[in-house]
């Protein structure tokens, strides 16, 4: 099957893909450019979407080949080989092996690094065998040049059997042709670049018949993965465990003895093809480079100076769109509720496009985030960065790229998440979006601040040691402290799902290509808006009704209450619209909860008023200070000072201050462990693709927060 | 030193090379991470030199067939070396 002369093909202009647009794989060696390719090809015509039953995204898009000829094109993970060695490389068996998959390709485009042909080809030579039609798309040709290495790609298309077409993808050189050759009509390569051993032919041609297949190299890659094919059902697999058994398979010593053969194989005909001449100068550079990145003081000092910028970024860069966004929606919401009104209208303002604004405000977080990961990954660092924390993360179950999570999560736990996707190995990137939330993120700041201002008297030692700023530090460290020691638990408790290997290349130093980093930022903030927002929009709007409607006429009776008792104080306008909010929330649904809640929160010492904004900060752990002022009857305005002497001033039934340092300081810990934030939920079901590692966070998270908060209110009352 | 102790047990493999240091791969000790291995490139009769070390000494870097590969010492340690 080719992809020019199917006449399905309609000269479609719209991003439907029709039954009869051609599919096209790209498959290649992790660094061998393939990514850029994918950009080349597609630009801005990519969505992202699952792969069942993993966690690994799927990647397509569209190209316009010719201007009649339109093509999906689908991203598969980079691997070294047709043998699966991580979950996500299973992708593409799964989607090569089954001719009836509704992703099978019409065509492959095999990418490979130039300046380093021989083990990039291993993985071609599998695919040929495989007699799919393909392209070889050889790349960074610059970089080989520079190198010495000299490829005469006439000879080496002939020894290939395939087009093979020069290109350098960063600069979009040869793409052109690329797309021309697609476009041809191409035989299935007849090459076969390994001998099967003759003792395995009667194996092979019971499960060519048995599967209807034509080629033995197929049949043989059932033999060595049936266990972990998809497309198998149970009968299929039993039936060829029986057949291996007797025809006494070895699959490990079989597979090595393939490479071994393939290696051999393409020696020789790059023999004819390649001609190096030394020259190793872009390699000294990098390992210069690496003399200083990873030096044992420069190269720890260097990491924390550019964690730091980072933090510095998303902590304070980001503030300032942020709260564009947030006058933005306020300003909305003001004009609508000048000009509109009605119940509909308030369900608009103040559940929907308030939950919207939730969800938009954390988009610069995420494109600064990624920005820097996307450089990181792209010059060839972030492989340093695990390469230097690998043996100090590993003892916690963690990898060394989970130092970025881990330290992204201080801003915000949502980008942080999110981030946790470079870490490919199954067990340490759960490990490290479980724990990644226990970092005290910045929402819990304005918390923490009102509290503290409560209880911790302003106090210098030795003249600059401010008691306050020592106290809020001691929370980040629990936080940290927490985080690690999760992680350790975990990692005895949770299993490996496979075997973890840290064997990777080490890729040289690189410029970033800003057209990829530019869509990885597009990339990521769609996928949270689009995921995750949805699940943030509902609860938010579940939230607000909860706080805004009591049951039967309980709301108008409050006002009534609350209007009658400020005219009997005296009160002026404002004060009584606070009275009326502060009286209306205690009626609502919201406080209806937080009463009922009031027998299991009071262990910690808390009463009905905490109950209600710990309900409320579910949406958002900085709704606290909101709910609050909204309870004391303080008005939405005022500032940390108010809340704070508004607060001081509350008394218990016994006429002792309420807020003590024992009351606060469980209310500090109660925030810092509880899983207060509907967004990072939502994050963690989207990264992980399922419902159960959320709401195990929330109930570790929130379990913990108990027993600690009970903890820290019986030691210091 | 761990990797003293090592050599004294059996034959020299990667993780006892020094920096800078080149060996000619001989075999692969763990038949599972060995397919891993092979397919990076690591195939008998290939020479190898030990490029540089973490920090805290694991992992290391190792160049075959003209680019660099990390590992950690205990995959190095799989790696056994031609006398």
């Amino acid at each position: 099957m080719t992809v020019a002369t199917q006449p399905e093909i309609k000269p479609t202009s719209t991003l439907t893909s029709g039954p009869g647009m051609a599919k096209i794989a790209l498959i290649g060696n992790p660094n061998s450019g393939k990514t850029s390719l994918f950009n080349q090809l597609t630009g801005l015509n990519q969505k992202v979407g699952n792969f069942p039953g993993v966690t690994v995204d799927k990647k397509t898009g569209y190209s316009q080949l010719t201007p009649q000829l339109r093509a999906e094109i689908i991203d598969l993970p980079g691997t070294y080989s047709l043998y699966p060695k991580s979950l996500d490389e299973r992708v593409i068996t799964d989607l090569l092996y089954d001719p009836t998959s509704r992703h099978f390709p019409d065509l492959v485009i095999v990418t490979a690094d130039a300046s380093n042909l021989k083990r990039n080809l291993l993985l071609f030579t599998q695919l040929a065998d495989l007699q799919l039609p393909a392209v070889l798309a050889l790349n960074m040709v610059d970089v080989a040049e520079q190198e010495g290495v000299k490829i005469d790609v006439e000879t080496l298309q002939r020894e290939l059997g395939v087009p093979v077409i020069p290109m350098n993808a960063r600069k979009g050189i040869g793409v052109a042709a690329l797309k021309i050759v697609m476009t041809q009509q191409l035989e299935p390569n007849r090459n076969t670049f390994f001998e099967i051993s003759a003792d395995l032919k009667p194996l092979l041609k019971n499960i060519k018949h048995r599967f209807n297949l034509s080629n033995d190299y197929l049949a043989l890659q059932f033999a060595h993965q049936y266990k972990s094919l998809k497309f198998l059902s149970d009968e299929d697999a039993a039936w060829l465990h029986e057949q291996l058994e007797i025809a006494a398979f070895e699959s490990n010593a079989q597979q090595a003895n393939e490479t071994i053969n393939r290696y051999t194989r393409i020696n020789e005909l790059l023999l004819d093809a390649v001609r190096v001449e030394k020259v190793e100068k872009d390699e000294k550079f990098s390992n210069r480079l690496d003399q200083v990145l990873t030096h044992k003081v420069f190269g720890y000092l260097i990491f924390f100076a550019i964690l730091f910028l980072i933090f510095q970024a998303i902590f304070a860069w980001a503030s300032y769109p942020m709260d564009l966004i947030d006058e933005g929606i306020a300003g909305l919401n003001g004009l609508i509720q000048d000009n509109f009104d009605g119940p509909l209208i308030d369900l608009l303002t103040e559940g929907v496009i308030a939950g919207l604004g939730g969800v938009l405000v954390f988009v610069p977080q995420i494109a600064i985030l990624f920005a820097f990961i996307a450089i990181l990954e792209e010059t060839g660092y972030m492989a340093r960065v695990t390469f230097m924390m690998d043996k100090v993360m590993r003892k916690f179950g963690l990898n060394g790229k989970s130092v970025v999570p881990l330290i992204s999560g201080v801003a915000c736990a949502v980008p942080a998440v999110m981030s946790a996707r470079t870490i490919e190995n199954w067990k340490d990137r759960m490990i490290t979006i479980f724990v990644t939330p226990l970092m005290s993120c910045s929402a819990r700041i304005p918390v923490y601040t009102v509290l503290i201002a409560l209880v911790v008297p302003e106090k210098y030692y030795l003249g600059f040691l401010n008691l306050q700023g020592l106290v809020l530090m001691g929370l980040y460290l629990i936080g940290f402290l927490a985080a690690i020691l999760s992680a350790l638990l975990l990692k005895i408790i949770l299993k490996a799902r496979e075997r973890s290997y840290f064997i990777m290349e080490f890729p040289t130093y690189k410029m970033p290509r800003w057209k990829n980093v530019g869509l990885t930022i597009i990339e990521k903030s769609k996928a949270f808006v689009f995921e995750a927002g949805k699940v943030i929009v509902a609860i938010s709007i579940i939230l607000w009704v909860l706080a805004s409607y009591g049951p039967g006429n309980t709301f108008e009776q409050a006002r009534e209450q609350a209007v009658a008792e400020a005219q009997s104080r005296n009160l002026n306008e404002v004060q009584t619209e606070n009275k009326i909010a502060s009286y209306q929330l205690e009626a609502s649904y919201a406080g209806i909860v937080g009463r009922s809640i009031e027998p299991i929160i009071r262990p910690l010492g808390y009463d009905w008023k905490i109950g209600i904004a710990l309900l409320t900060s579910f949406a958002a752990r900085e709704v606290f200070v909101g709910t609050m002022s909204t309870i004391y009857s303080i008005g939405e305005e005022e500032n940390v000072s108010t809340i704070k002497n508004k607060l001081m001033s509350e008394k218990d039934a016994s006429g002792d201050p309420f807020f003590t340092p024992a009351r606060s300081f469980s209310l500090m810990i109660f925030y810092l462990f509880a899983m207060q934030c509907v967004s990072t939920l939502a994050i963690v079901r989207r990264e992980t693709k399922s419902w159960t590692w959320p709401l195990a966070q929330l109930l570790y998270m929130s379990g913990l927060a108990y027993v600690m908060a009970f903890i820290t209110y019986h030691i210091f009352s | 030193m761990q990797h003293k102790v090592e050599e004294h047990k059996g034959r020299k493999s990667v993780r006892d090379l020094k920096i800078g240091e080149h060996g000619v791969i001989c075999c692969l000790q763990d038949p599972e991470m060995g397919l891993k291995l092979l397919e990076m490139g690591c195939i008998p009769g290939t020479s190898v030199k030990m490029n540089s070390r973490a920090p805290f000494g694991d992992p290391i870097t190792i160049i075959v067939n003209n680019y660099t590969l990390s590992l950690r010492l205990d995959e190095a340690e799989t790696i056994l070396l031609k006398q």
